[in-house]
């Protein structure tokens, strides 16, 4: 099972956390700040893997990100670099080559787009067209909210309620 | 209140603006900035407006994910988003949710509905929404409430939110085991799919179920088989490889089956993930498969031989669990191992030390710490002590099983604590210590390495060390009679770099010093008193110490006139000689004496040399080290009368104080030679307790004595303390003390008595650091030899359990290392399972075998809201129930069906007991029947009602299973 997803950039910023098993806030920021010294710290030559707290974390860099996601000590390391990578080949789909701009400035989308691949730790979704129309749809649907919502004749409505 | 919401919805600021604005700043306005952002959302989240609500709360959510600001406060507006008809509210509301939620939110229940609603929405998205939101913070309320939703979803045309609700499942099962009942026979089904995304999911679900509780799933392996077999997904597969992992070990069969398709797996397929999952199957689970294992050697070989730094990494890690069975995968490796001992990334250096140590044999044991030492010196600190870590816990194991020579590894360790970066300190003084107290042929060996350990003022300064240094001093006084120069040692145990050294290891510097003064001292007693009696030329030669010579002659002469005037005195004196010829010094004093005789001065520099350093130290702050400088020091003016210098002395006083000495350097010396063997943790217990043994009533005879002397917490090393007292008071003022105890000490007389009669329920007080201990208690004329009997009676009883198991068949003899057959390792404590998973494992049971006893008997159960649709559900009974039901259908004469049925039950585990010569075939089901008819009469309903009043982890019965596979 996967226990987190951190995206962390090559600077020590956060740009995504996801928890599947409770971490506290604060323990949470106590994580982070230990993995990212681990990580940010390895060369680019070592292997992708770090055996932390009894668990695996397996991580790898794309640009300027470091996608890490912390398993259990029997699952399978080569298929978690799988699932990353088919979750950064789903992103890049979907912002079209996504950059960390993309990812700072839609952080909510990329939730979204976890959610459509993950679901309670577990891989839920291996196709990529399957989630870029889930996520395409329900794009469409919030568009539509939005546009009514911030229509004027809406806003006057609820100013004048 | 409409105007300013209408100022917020116009002019407030969306998240972009958020994000820009944090980006712009200096890291040191940033949470300038960002408190006025938390400030404005706070104004905002509190808007009427949904929009302006929504837009808030988004921000406030990302400052939360990214920013680690707490957002627990907002929890409610969460929930007002959630509720709002408009799904991008509902989408921002429900990440909010999920990422700040916790069980311990308060308003977590207020959502139930809410999430109840959207769950039956007709718009899919709400639903998988609401399915994300469930899986991430399901509680067992919501689990509880919801599950029935659920398990409606399970069943739903989309499959798109299908599979969500099956992964939503894991959590409902998690946090709500009774959702078994109702979600598990649609999951089973869903297993039945051919590749889909469905299928992947539920296997995930199987995989995690299966590692918390494998054996309720063993009844499903046909499917699993069938989907290694049939699957194309990789994903699917080292899933599936993962759960067979777990339920390999329960079903012998299994593992025949599943060899072939698992190898044909590795052999054609190009996903290095699947092919390292097969591996690690095969490496764990399929040991005994020689074929397989070869393949997946192979293979492990080929990631060995890549560049890709994984694959090298998982290879080195796949052979460290082939270690301990198959060492050839190692040895076959050996080069790639040894090589990778320099690889740049840590974590391959760690796995291939793993290997190296596991490769590690009596053989080359030598060899290899050479080489992993040479190591430990060139690397960096951390992986230096890694491997330094590593050698002790390997040489050390099963009570250093691999080594032949101790010297070697005494010296290794000791070289080990050269090393500039170690920080082993504490293991390695463990090792010292055991080591020393379970191998005596390596003492001598032992104290030289302690000895350069304690002379090197340099180590004093490393903190890490203090630890190991401890056990050198505790080693030097302790086996001091190896030491070819006492008083070398008795220096560098009093260097004034000590001072930098804690308390609690000072203290064993001093109780060293002191014992290296008892041993000069008596030897010197010793020598004195073979040349008295043998050459009496040789030492009148001496003018200084010849008149003490004379007066030791004359103590003895006199002693020995005492007899039977005196008992205590004339035992002690004839126990002189005796301890002289049996004790533990005996055979190294002769090297010692010869290599260089204690001469009188050189005893006198001693005690200058002590009393120089412990002075000071009597007015310490430390309790500890004042109290035993006292002691040594209140011993010290006893012993100096007798060589201060004689001449002044007064001639009445003379014989009496030179046998009091002599005598109380006697004892102590004793005291400290007397060897104390490991003793095993149970061995008081198996002392069976004689009847005469009155436990209660003396104890409490004892208090009424001892009332004002406190006793010390039994457990300790017990009743010493009402002598330490008194021991002070003795060493200071030395003979009147001793008349005076007499009369003054009736309480510990008293518990003297008691000792002496049992003295098998003591322990050995010998051994304690406490000096005065030694001293035979007044009114005791046979305690010393009572004492060695009762050691002997303990050191027989240790026997028993003291076993040395290697026959020293080698070109060096090993010596005998003492061991004790338990009590050596940590009793392993079997960890109770979860009641969760117990609950889990046990519904899952009930249903996978068609049980339906607990359904029943649990309708009266009124938390059980699903129970009424149990009832329909008990319809279609899984086709492994058929066969139970079968046999049930062959008894016509029943009231009614489901207590029938539990009835059965109730009998059907009966009968697996008591039957279990006869398991295999049909007999066994006639068996049954009969035994069951018989009993039924009597036990029936109550049996079943046990069984549903009994907790639920029953461990299924294996002919539960049949064969599924063949």
């Amino acid at each position: 099972m996967i226990q987190f997803v951190l995206l962390i950039s090559r600077q020590g910023k956060v740009r995504l956390t996801k928890w599947y098993s409770p971490y506290t806030q604060k323990e949470r920021s106590k994580v982070i700040r230990e993995l990212s010294g681990v990580i940010l710290t390895r060369g680019p030559k070592l292997c992708n893997f770090v055996e932390w707290r009894g668990l695996k974390v397996v991580y790898k860099r794309y640009a300027s990100l470091y996608f890490c996601m912390c398993i259990d000590q029997d699952d399978n390391e080569l298929e978690v670099l799988e699932i990353i990578h088919h979750f950064v080949e789903i992103l890049d789909r979907y912002f079209g080559s996504v950059c960390e701009l993309d990812l700072i400035f839609n952080f909510h989308k990329a939730y979204y787009v976890l959610d459509e691949i993950l679901i309670a730790g577990e891989l839920q979704e291996s196709s990529k067209k399957t989630v870029a129309r889930l996520i395409a749809a329900q794009d469409s649907l919030v568009e539509t909210a939005k546009e009514q919502a911030s229509s004027i004749s809406n806003i006057i409505a609820q100013a004048t309620k | 209140m409409a105007s300013p919401s209408l100022m917020d919805t116009l002019f407030q600021r969306g998240l972009d603006d958020i994000i820009k604005g944090v980006r712009h700043q200096q890291s040191s306005t940033e949470c300038i900035f960002i408190s006025r952002v938390i400030e404005e959302i706070r104004r905002e989240i509190k808007s009427t407006d949904l929009q302006t609500k929504s837009t808030a709360l988004q921000k406030l959510t990302y400052l939360n994910s990214i920013h680690f600001i707490d957002m627990s406060w907002a929890s409610f507006h969460a929930i007002e988003c959630i509720s709002s008809p408009t799904f991008s509210h509902k989408k921002i509301g429900y990440l909010a949710i999920s990422q700040s939620f916790s069980e311990s939110t308060p308003v977590i229940l207020l959502i139930s509905n809410q999430l109840r609603k959207d769950l039956k929405s007709g718009n899919e998205f709400e639903v998988s929404l609401a399915l994300d939101c469930l899986s991430r913070i399901g509680t067992v309320d919501l689990c509880r409430d919801l599950a029935s939703e659920v398990f409606i979803l399970m069943s739903s045309s989309k499959v798109f939110i299908r599979k969500k609700a099956i992964g939503v499942v894991l959590k409902l099962f998690e946090k709500y085991p009774d959702a078994v009942r109702v979600c598990f026979k649609k999951l089973v089904e869903s297993l039945e799919g051919s590749d889909s995304p469905i299928v992947s999911a539920v296997v995930g679900v199987f995989c995690e179920l299966s590692a918390k509780d494998p054996r309720s799933y063993l009844p499903l392996a046909p499917e699993f088989y069938r989907i290694l077999v049939d699957s194309k997904n990789n994903w699917v597969l080292i899933k599936v490889l993962k759960i067979f992992v777990k339920l390999a070990p329960l079903e012998p069969r299994l593992a025949k089956r599943l060899v072939e398709p698992i190898c044909d797996h590795m052999r054609k397929t190009g996903a290095k993930s699947l092919v390292f999952e097969c591996i690690r199957t095969v490496v764990t689970s399929f040991t005994e498969y020689e074929s397989a294992m070869k393949l997946a050697a192979a293979k492990i070989r080929e990631f060995l031989m890549e560049d890709d730094p994984n694959l090298k990494y998982l290879g080195l890690h796949a052979i460290s669990i082939m270690a301990p069975k198959h060492l050839w995968a190692v040895l076959e490796n050996k080069d790639v191992v040894i090589q990778s001992l320099s690889d740049e990334d840590p974590n391959i250096k760690l796995e291939s030390l793993r290997l190296v140590m596991a490769m590690a044999s009596e053989s080359n044991l030598m060899e290899t710490c050479r080489v992993l030492v040479n190591y430990a010196l060139k690397s960096d600190p951390d992986f230096c002590n890694e491997i330094l870590g590593s050698i002790l816990s390997t040489c050390c194991q099963n009570v250093y099983e691999v080594i032949i020579d101790f010297d070697w590894y005494v010296s290794l360790l000791g070289e080990m604590s050269r090393i500039p970066n170690c920080k082993k300190g504490e293991e390695i003084e463990n090792q010292l210590i055991d080591i020393g107290m379970r191998v005596k042929d390596v003492r001598p060996e032992l104290v030289r390495i302690a000895r350069d350990l304690l002379i090197d003022p340099a180590l004093l300064g490393n903190p890490f060390l203090h630890r190991l240094l401890s056990a050198a001093a505790w080693v030097c006084g302790e086996y001091v009679e190896f030491s070819r120069n006492p008083v070398e040692l008795m220096e560098a145990l009093l260097q004034p770099r000590t001072s930098l050294l804690p308390s609690s290891i000072r203290t064993v510097y001093m109780q060293s010093a002191f014992k290296i003064l008892i041993f000069c001292i008596h030897s010197y007693f010793l020598q004195k008193e073979d040349m008295t009696s043998e050459v009496s030329d040789l030492s009148s030669k001496r003018e200084c110490s010849e008149s003490s010579d004379l007066a030791t002659g004359k103590a003895l002469v006199q002693s020995d006139q005492d007899e039977g005037f005196n008992p205590r005195e004339s035992n002690q004196s004839y126990e002189y000689p005796s301890v002289v010829d049996t004790g533990d010094g005996q055979s190294s004093t002769p090297t010692f004496m010869e290599k260089k005789s204690l001469m009188h001065e050189s005893i006198v520099n001693l005690l200058n040399l002590m009393e120089l350093v412990l002075s000071p130290l009597s007015g310490s702050l430390d309790v500890e080290i004042q109290e035993r400088a006292c002691n040594v020091l209140g011993f010290m003016e006893l012993v100096q009368q007798e060589f201060s210098n004689p001449l002044i002395r007064k001639e009445a006083n003379l014989d009496r104080e030179e046998v009091i000495v002599s005598r109380v350097v006697e004892w102590v010396h004793d005291g400290f030679t007397e060897e104390l063997g490991p003793v095993s943790v149970t061995a008081q217990d198996r002392v069976p307790i004689p009847d005469e043994l009155v436990l209660k009533e003396n104890l409490t005879d004892l208090e009424a004595i001892c009332g004002g002397v406190e006793l010390p917490a039994p457990g300790s090393f017990s009743l010493t303390s009402p002598y330490y007292g008194e021991s002070a008071v003795f060493s200071v003022s030395n003979l009147q003390a001793e008349e005076d105890s007499e009369p003054s000490t009736e309480s510990t007389s008293l518990l003297t008595e008691h000792r002496k009669r049992h003295e098998l329920y003591y322990l050995p007080s010998e051994k304690n650091k406490i000096p005065a201990n030694d001293y035979p208690p007044a009114n005791d004329p046979s305690s010393s030899i009572n004492t060695n009997d009762a050691t002997e009676d303990l050191v027989k009883l240790a026997d028993q359990s003291l076993v040395s198991k290697r026959k020293p068949n080698h070109a060096k003899p090993r010596p005998v290392v003492v061991k004790l057959e338990e009590g050596e390792a940590a009793p392993v404590v079997s960890k109770k399972p979860e009641l969760k998973d117990d609950l889990l494992s046990g519904a899952i049971h009930d249903i996978l075998l068609g049980n339906e006893v607990k359904a029943a008997s649990s309708q009266g159960n009124p938390s059980d809201k699903s129970s009424s649709k149990r009832k329909g559900k008990a319809k279609h009974v899984d086709l492994l129930d058929s066969k139970e039901n079968l046999a049930v259908g062959e008894q016509p004469n029943h009231e009614n069906p489901s207590s029938r049925r539990s009835k059965h039950r109730g009998d059907g585990k009966q009968k697996s007991k008591k039957s279990k010569g006869k398991k295999n075939g049909d007999g066994r089901e006639d068996d049954g029947e009969k035994e069951s008819q018989k009993i039924r009469d009597h036990h029936g309903r109550h049996k079943s009602r046990q069984r549903a009043d009994a907790p639920i982890n029953v461990v299924p019965q294996t002919p539960d299973i049949p064969d599924y596979l063949l």
